[in-house]
């Protein structure tokens, strides 16, 4: 399509460089003169959308890297302290991960435009592959990322992940051995996947080059699918593309900075805030949602070896995809069955990751294996078949045609549509799959902080600094707050002076000193909590076996699960709060006597809320226990509400700074989209 | 990208100390970074370990094969679930062994496969009696 370039450059020290490298041709006939069908819809902006996620997780994650550090033993914390410490560390954080989430939303959406429209179809066969290469490479790079912040579902993960290649028969062992560079998943495994995360982005964008090249070599597919034939069919690529592009990144930047700034761990894991623990697995392993569906069909075979071959060839068959659909006709838009068969497929893939965040039992597993055989029915029998009897409807002559066909109703529905797979492709994410037999949830208490404008409340945060001062800190930690937080913004809004006095009534360990000594000095304003345990055996065994969690994290170590349709609400709603319910609802949920039929084991105590009932804390609470200066009331009830609001705090000390910059960045951006939009309508007013 | 020195000299044998253990109790050793079940089995549970007929187990093994002989009480087994890699949680399940919480594999008493998508029994690793009451794992 795009021959030699005619472009030549006036400005003399261009001119200069021009002959010698032609770049600036090869710029100008790939992004300015290269002609695009005029047809395109706006499922062909995401090929744009893509390309800058990509160059947004290697730009985050470059600088992510300089403040994290690959050591099992610390890079939780340096995770925390990046969020915590850092300039915008939370927000480099949140873009990197939520960007993710995004990156697979995109590629998903541009996986199912080209399977729609039939762009792997002759002469784009390598255009495809280098795709499913690429969309190989986004998975292992994910997997290696979620594994970094070494919590436990990035252990946990990590060691679910490698063991499938355990599967192999004869070299699995070894294969795994090598995965991890030890008996198990631990410190080097850390270490080769931060060196192989940071290497295969590169390696990705080296592929996406290929990809773009194959793609201007074939020219683009279009929704008629039949190829431009003269210049009546295709616009120039800038300004046309460009401005189309530009409003459709601006819409998705919309629905991205949505999850950076409200809802960062909507698509996370509340297990994920747990420190790596190599001794406890957690009640469910659940991947990242963009995993879900291959996760089902692992699940759903009963051997472990035809398991793990059918989870790699459901994204391996993809890759012979031009060759199984043989139909001529292109696009689906002509194709009265294969249209039909296709959106059946979408929700084929749509439950499979819902039941891949499912408990693997009963009715779920049967679901998972009638579904599995679908997906693998759609590629292997229904499209090759559908290529032999369909009958399709006649295409347009050309480009023009289809544009001059063209009326109004359709992208309304189209968008439509997209909001539906969009939907459906969170119900998987949000599922935090934890089995729960009878339990209840904690009711939803009113937060000061919930919604896009939610403050902590000053008061709240004092009261419930003292409450766990003088109560929780006698067994709980509260290791990743220093006394300064106290007189950060956003905190409990303490001065300096306030901070300093607060910190000198504790006694620090310090040392050694010149004698070799450790000694005690009183607090400084950059000193930490100390923790009330020398170490977490000692914590477990002044406490009947087992340690007091550390508590600076809890407010979003915690949770519980909203069920179907309510996750999708709290989506619109923007619904954070788990954790401080749950935090809430346990300190309250304590009773004396359990209800008929119920035992709690020795040494245990009952409460209501708690995954199984039997909790080792007593009681921690009682009226009259703490007083307070301002007159607010000593009761369990109000204890357990500023406590928890101070948790929230200490969990995302942040979290002020984080939604005021939101309401400015969705100012912008919806601004900037309106301006995108009417550029948009201007510049293509001659084309249509 | 094998193992390194360090990591293999850490993996050496250890010793582990039987007698705190009561019998129908179990502890938790790690050993070249894996979980090691000790269970101190009761009657009951060596009773239903060697009585299981060998034909209706996935993966058949004798009881006899799984422990040492004369220290049928003693079982030791790496806890990692041969499905994916899971810890399964002891004395729970319906064989009265161990249950992974992962993907619902039920292991008996003797550490083997009776439910579940594992393929293979809780492996026993290289270990022997030094005394009566003293074991070297490794």
């Amino acid at each position: 399509m795009s021959g030699p370039s005619d472009f030549q450059p006036t400005n003399p020290a261009l001119k200069w460089i021009e002959r010698r490298l032609p770049i600036f041709g090869l710029i100008h006939s790939s992004f300015v003169a290269y002609p695009t069908p005029r047809n395109l819809n706006y499922w062909w902006t995401f090929g744009a959308i893509l390309s800058l996620m990509l160059g947004l997780q290697i730009v985050t994650g470059v600088i992510l890297a300089m403040h994290y550090t690959p050591h099992a033993d610390l890079a939780f914390k340096s995770v925390e302290l990046l969020v915590r410490d850092v300039n915008y560390g939370w927000l480099l954080r949140n873009m990197h991960a939520c960007g993710a989430s995004m990156f697979f939303f995109a590629v998903y959406i541009h996986m199912f435009r080209g399977l729609y429209y039939g762009s792997y179809k002759e002469p784009r066969e390598v255009l495809w592959i280098l795709g499913v290469i690429i969309y190989l490479l986004m998975m292992a790079t994910g997997f290696m990322g979620y594994v970094l912040p070494w919590g436990q579902m990035s252990f946990w993960g990590a060691t679910v992940i490698t063991n499938l290649f355990s599967a192999i028969p004869y070299f699995g062992e070894s294969i795994v051995t090598l995965l991890w560079g030890g008996y198990s998943v631990g410190n080097p495994t850390l270490n080769r996947f931060f060196s192989l995360h940071y290497l295969l982005p590169f390696v990705i964008a080296g592929v996406v080059v290929l990809h773009v090249w194959a793609l201007h070599v074939a020219g683009q597919n279009n929704p008629a699918g039949v190829e431009a034939k003269t210049e009546k069919d295709t616009v120039p690529f800038t300004p046309y593309a460009t401005i189309k592009d530009a409003f459709g990144v601006s819409c998705f930047l919309i629905f991205y900075a949505w999850f950076i700034f409200y809802m960062p761990n909507y698509l996370g894991d509340a297990d994920n805030y747990v420190p790596a623990n190599p001794g406890v697995t957690p009640a469910h392993i659940v991947p990242e949602w963009y995993y879900l569906p291959f996760y089902a069909i692992l699940r759903s075979i009963p051997n472990k070896l035809a398991g793990v071959a059918c989870m790699f060839g459901a994204i391996i068959v993809l890759a012979f995809l031009p060759w199984l659909d043989n139909a001529r006709t292109r696009s689906s838009k002509y194709r009265p069955l294969a249209k039909q068969f296709f959106w059946i497929f979408v929700v084929v893939c749509i439950l499979l990751g819902y039941l891949g965040a499912q408990p693997p039992e009963g009715i779920y597993v049967i679901a998972g294996r009638i579904l599995t055989v679908c997906y693998f029915a759609y590629f292997l029998i229904v499209l090759p078949l559908l290529s032999r009897i369909e009958t399709p409807r006649p295409v347009p002559n050309s480009i023009a045609d289809d544009v001059l066909a063209k009326h109004g109703g359709k992208a309304l529905a189209s968008a439509l549509a997209a909001f539906l797979v969009a939907g459906g492709l969170l119900v998987g994410g949000a599922q935090n799959a934890r089995a729960e037999g009878n339990e209840v949830s904690p009711p939803s208490q009113k937060w000061s902080f919930s919604g896009p404008l939610g403050k902590y409340d000053r008061g709240s945060l004092q009261r419930g600094l003292k409450v766990y001062k003088e109560v929780c800190s006698a067994c709980h930690s509260l290791n990743y707050i220093a006394f300064r937080n106290l007189a950060d913004a956003g905190g409990p809004g303490y001065s300096e002076a306030q901070a300093a006095a607060f910190a000198s009534d504790y006694k620090i360990k310090d040392g050694p000193n010149d004698q070799g000594e450790m000694f005690d000095r009183p607090g400084r304003v950059a000193d930490y909590f100390p923790a009330p345990f020398p170490n977490e055996q000692a914590a477990a065994a002044a406490n009947g076996g087992k340690a007091p969690p550390d508590l600076s994290l809890m407010a979003k170590a915690r949770g519980y699960e909203r069920g179907f349709p309510q996750f999708i609400f709290d989506f619109f709603t923007q619904f954070q709060e788990q954790g401080p319910n749950y935090i809430d609802a346990i300190l309250l949920g304590f009773e004396d006597k359990p209800p008929a039929g119920v035992e709690v084991p020795q040494g245990t105590y009952y409460n209501k809320y708690f995954p199984g009932h039997a909790i080792k804390m007593p009681k921690p609470l009682s009226d009259g226990q703490v007083t307070f200066d301002d007159g607010s009331p000593a009761t369990v009830a109000q204890y357990a509400h500023d406590v928890t609001t101070f948790l929230a705090w200490a969990a995302e000390p942040r979290m002020e700074e984080r939604k005021r910059i939101g309401m400015q960045v969705f100012v912008f951006l919806i601004l900037f989209a309106f301006l995108m939009y009417f550029t948009k309508k201007k510049v293509w007013a001659d084309a249509h | 990208m094998n193992p390194d020195a360090a990591t293999i000299a850490a993996g050496a044998p250890i010793e582990v100390d039987l007698t705190p253990i009561a019998e129908g109790q179990d502890i938790k050793v790690f050993w070249r970074g894996k979980p090691i079940y000790i269970s101190h089995r009761t009657k009951k549970q060596i009773e239903e370990a060697q009585k299981v007929p060998l034909s209706s187990l996935p993966d058949p093994q004798p009881d006899s094969a799984r422990v040492k002989a004369g220290h049928d009480q003693w079982l030791v087994v790496i806890g990692i679930c041969t499905h994916l890699g899971c810890i399964p949680i002891a004395h729970e399940g319906n064989y009265d062994g161990f249950f992974c919480p992962c993907h619902g594999s039920q292991y008996d008493s003797s550490g083997r496969i009776r439910q579940g998508p594992a393929p293979a029994n809780l492996p026993v690793p290289p270990y022997a009696f030094v005394s009566d009451t003293k074991i070297q794992i490794g």
